[in-house]
């Protein structure tokens, strides 16, 4: 392929996407800390893509940290733990970061338990199936920690007909601010190597590949030394740019595969796993332990103690906000990088398993330039789009509310709203959330005619 | 402690590039200045007297029509001024002011605000109104003078303060020929150094190939202007001019010649990279981009016009819309073969 000679001297990168300024010195240097445990944690029973946990516990039983608090309910679901010693105070409505109530379970602290977790009994892996090391993963409770909060036993389990040759690692962490799996990788990179051993195990791979952005040069090193003496493993470092931590582009650049469109990365024989997720796996599947905390990087220009906290899921943000030092200036809290990230609209949403960050900006920050211009065409989003799409036309035809034409000849489907287009236009056009918008609109659509 | 105000919801991306349609124009604006100062050097007071009409008058319609539209002004976002700019300099230097007025009138009022302003237009707006110059005023826009002439920084070339709708004073005895119009009509070439410096009969900017390119070049750097169409224009005119250089070299110059002389230069550099009248697709911008170099090749050696970059731009706007409709990008992950319907 013409593009491999390329490849050898400029290295493996990101021909789309765009260079953002990073903000990551403000944490990568901070060791993970450990944050106290809040008064009261609210767990919430859908906080991953799939069916909602079904609760086991009932108001006024006490729980122990790390017992199992949720069943899952069917394949698509996993279940949760307590994250704390404590009693649960009741099982109610709570605000979640899509801005809508959902039910969770409350559990008040004990707070002068040892928090020690006496929940798990050991397990050898080596001696387990693929569909066994599924199901254990699905008791632990673990979803895909990167953000998107996918069950990751349910990427575990190959589909009939399709072989999984190659397992994916994904250590790019491309959105500014963020710096859990960076110290993650620094700090815990057996851990990481152990999770992907036991992911490759269960889909029947040979060979696994950690892409790492060349700007944590001290991970790649960090991941090299621990997997020393091992070539089932590749470490490779790619050329940052965003969104080179998306799946689709992450497969791309290492293993030079498409996924197809409205495909899965099992398509291509590929399975790809975020950096944390397997550190969690790696950690808690030889004890038969559940999810019970995460690491998150709380930072931006709002907090005076940015770092990387670990954190009970289920800690509310205000909690965790007043003990980052959030100033008086916060003027928008973001869940997740700031490309992707959504604003959150109350304090008390809690910490789930898919928060990477929590950010806060000022009001200088947020009150940028907000004239929107019209279209120049100037094509600036056109060449960025990792996905090859169309933006400026797409918001064009949004702007006339032709959603299904978006659809049906523009691709609008494949775009993953990662936010190339809207950061470079140069008119300020709010494009992905005019995709948003369509989509939605073409979801009611269809679910009207259904 | 947290005090419960007031929130912003906004949706992602919370970060922007450091970039806005305002200060792209204005960055364009002050590229086109060291050329503006150039033709005012080579032609004076004349040359400065139409820049000023021709982006007053410019600025001057924008501001009314978005009065009478009951609009806010849109004349801060400076792609007006960039109108009026380009306008002044592809015409004459002696060029009569009160039909630059008027051009300038032409190339706002029903080349852009009438489409509904920036973003919408369907042709560059300065070559609408200079193709109208030149349909109703033909005479003085092929009228000519040569630059550096000694009294130019204290007296007015006298065809540009002309009367309206009067006979203009005889002028005929100060036109000289354009080194395209020499080459086309008297088989005469123009000495490179001549080219080079742009000392020679010609449009007020366009004369100075070399600082036209240096100029464009500082937008490239700054990733103001996209160098691919610029580039395919050029290469465009370097390989059909080429060709028929190779085919007959006694009737057809050197394509060297070709790059340097006419408007090819600002055209290819400042107008045909209009983003808004050009395609958004990366092969689009190419074939865009390569046609128009073609279209100006053809109209300057089978044409009757000694210059075709200006029709070539305006075939190549008109052609954009369909280049976009036909090279949209292979999107990624696109399965090669479509679903067949059953």
């Amino acid at each position: 392929m013409g593009l491999g000679v390329l490849e050898n001297i400029v290295g493996k990168r990101l021909w789309r996407g765009v260079h953002v300024p990073e903000f990551k010195d403000l944490t990568c240097h901070l060791p993970i800390r450990r944050m106290p445990f809040a008064p009261m944690l609210v767990v919430p029973l859908s906080q991953h893509a799939g069916s909602p946990a079904k609760a086991i516990v009932q108001a006024g039983q006490e729980v122990v940290r790390g017992e199992p608090i949720a069943e899952a309910d069917g394949f698509m679901s996993v279940p949760m733990h307590a994250p704390v010693t404590g009693k649960v105070d009741r099982i109610a409505l709570a605000p979640s970061a899509r801005g809508d109530l959902s039910p969770a379970i409350y559990i008040k602290t004990y707070a002068s338990a040892s928090q020690e977790i006496l929940y798990g009994a050991p397990q050898d892996i080596e001696q387990m199936t693929g569909e066994e090391i599924v199901r254990a993963v699905q008791a632990t409770g673990v979803v895909g920690l990167g953000g998107a909060a996918f069950p990751t036993h349910v990427k575990l389990r190959v589909p009939d007909g399709k072989r999984i040759d190659t397992v994916v690692v994904n250590g790019c962490e491309c959105e500014p601010y963020l710096t859990a799996d960076h110290r993650i990788m620094l700090e815990q990179p057996k851990k990481v190597l152990h999770g992907a051993r036991v992911a490759m195990r269960a889909v029947g791979a040979e060979r696994a590949i950690v892409g790492v952005e060349d700007n944590k040069m001290d991970a790649v090193e960090a991941l090299k030394a621990a997997n020393a003496g091992h070539i089932d493993i590749d470490i490779e470092a790619v050329a940052a740019k965003y969104p080179q931590g998306a799946e689709k582009m992450l497969v791309k650049v290492l293993l030079g595969r498409e996924i197809p469109s409205r495909g899965l990365p099992s398509d291509i024989g590929v399975g790809v796993f975020n950096v944390a997720t397997l550190a969690q796996i790696g950690d808690l599947l030889p004890n038969r332990q559940g999810l019970i905390e995460r690491v998150v990087t709380i930072s931006g220009p709002g907090v005076n103690k940015p770092g990387n906290y670990l954190m009970a899921l289920g800690t509310p943000l205000r909690f965790a906000l007043e003990f980052a030092g959030c100033t008086d200036q916060a003027a928008s809290v973001v869940l997740g990088g700031p490309m992707m990230g959504a604003a959150i609209g109350s304090f008390d949403v809690p910490v789930t398993k898919g928060v990477t960050g929590i950010l806060v900006f000022t009001h200088q920050a947020v009150n940028g330039k907000s004239h929107i211009f019209p279209c120049i065409h100037c094509a600036a989003c056109v060449d960025i789009c990792p996905m090859h799409l169309n933006p400026s036309r797409l918001g064009m035809l949004a702007r006339k509310d032709r959603y299904e034409e978006m659809e049906a000849d523009y691709h609008l489907t494949d775009c993953f709203e990662c936010g190339c287009c809207s950061y470079v236009c140069p008119s300020h056009i709010p494009l992905v959330q005019y995709f948003r918008v369509a989509k939605q609109m073409n979801r009611e659509k269809k679910a009207v005619r259904a | 402690m947290i005090r419960s105000t007031v929130i912003e919801i906004r949706t992602s991306p919370h970060l922007h590039a450091d970039r806005s349609v305002d200060m792209i124009m204005r960055n364009v604006v002050y590229a086109l200045l060291p050329i503006c100062a150039y033709a005012v050097w080579l032609f004076g007071v004349s040359a400065l007297a139409l820049l000023i009409v021709s982006t007053g008058s410019c600025v001057l319609t924008e501001h009314i029509a978005c009065r009478i539209s009951k609009k806010e002004t849109s004349v801060g976002d400076f792609s007006v001024v960039i109108t009026g700019i380009l306008l002044g300099l592809v015409l004459p230097p002696g060029f009569p002011l009160w039909m630059t007025a008027v051009g300038g009138f032409i190339a706002v009022a029903p080349g852009k605000m009438l489409f509904g302003g920036l973003g919408f237009n369907i042709f560059n707006p300065a070559l609408v109104g200079r193709a109208f110059l030149q349909a109703a005023f033909p005479t003085a826009i092929m009228a000519y003078t040569q630059p550096l002439a000694a009294n130019r920084f204290s007296e007015f070339i006298p065809s540009t303060l002309a009367i309206p709708l009067m006979k203009a004073p005889a002028v005929a005895a100060l036109t000289s020929a354009t080194p395209l119009m020499m080459q086309k009509f008297d088989h005469v070439s123009s000495l490179a150094s001549t080219l080079l410096w742009g000392q020679h009969a010609g449009s007020a900017g366009e004369t100075c190939a070399p600082l036209v390119f240096l100029c464009g070049l500082y937008l490239i750097v700054r990733k103001m202007m996209d160098w691919r169409i610029s580039a395919s224009m050029l290469l465009g005119v370097a390989v059909f001019g080429g060709l028929f250089h190779w085919i007959n070299p006694a009737q057809y110059p050197n394509p060297w010649v070709e790059l340097l002389s006419g408007g090819l230069m600002l055209g290819a550099m400042f107008m045909a990279t209009d983003p808004v009248a050009s395609p958004v697709t990366p092969r689009g911008m190419w074939i865009y981009g390569i046609v128009m170099g073609l279209i100006t090749v053809l109209i300057r050696f089978l044409g009757g016009l000694a210059e075709g970059v200006m029709y070539a731009i305006l075939i190549g706007n008109a052609l954009s819309p369909l280049i976009d409709n036909v090279t949209q990008p292979r999107t990624y992950g696109e399965r090669k073969t479509k679903a067949v319907a059953t």
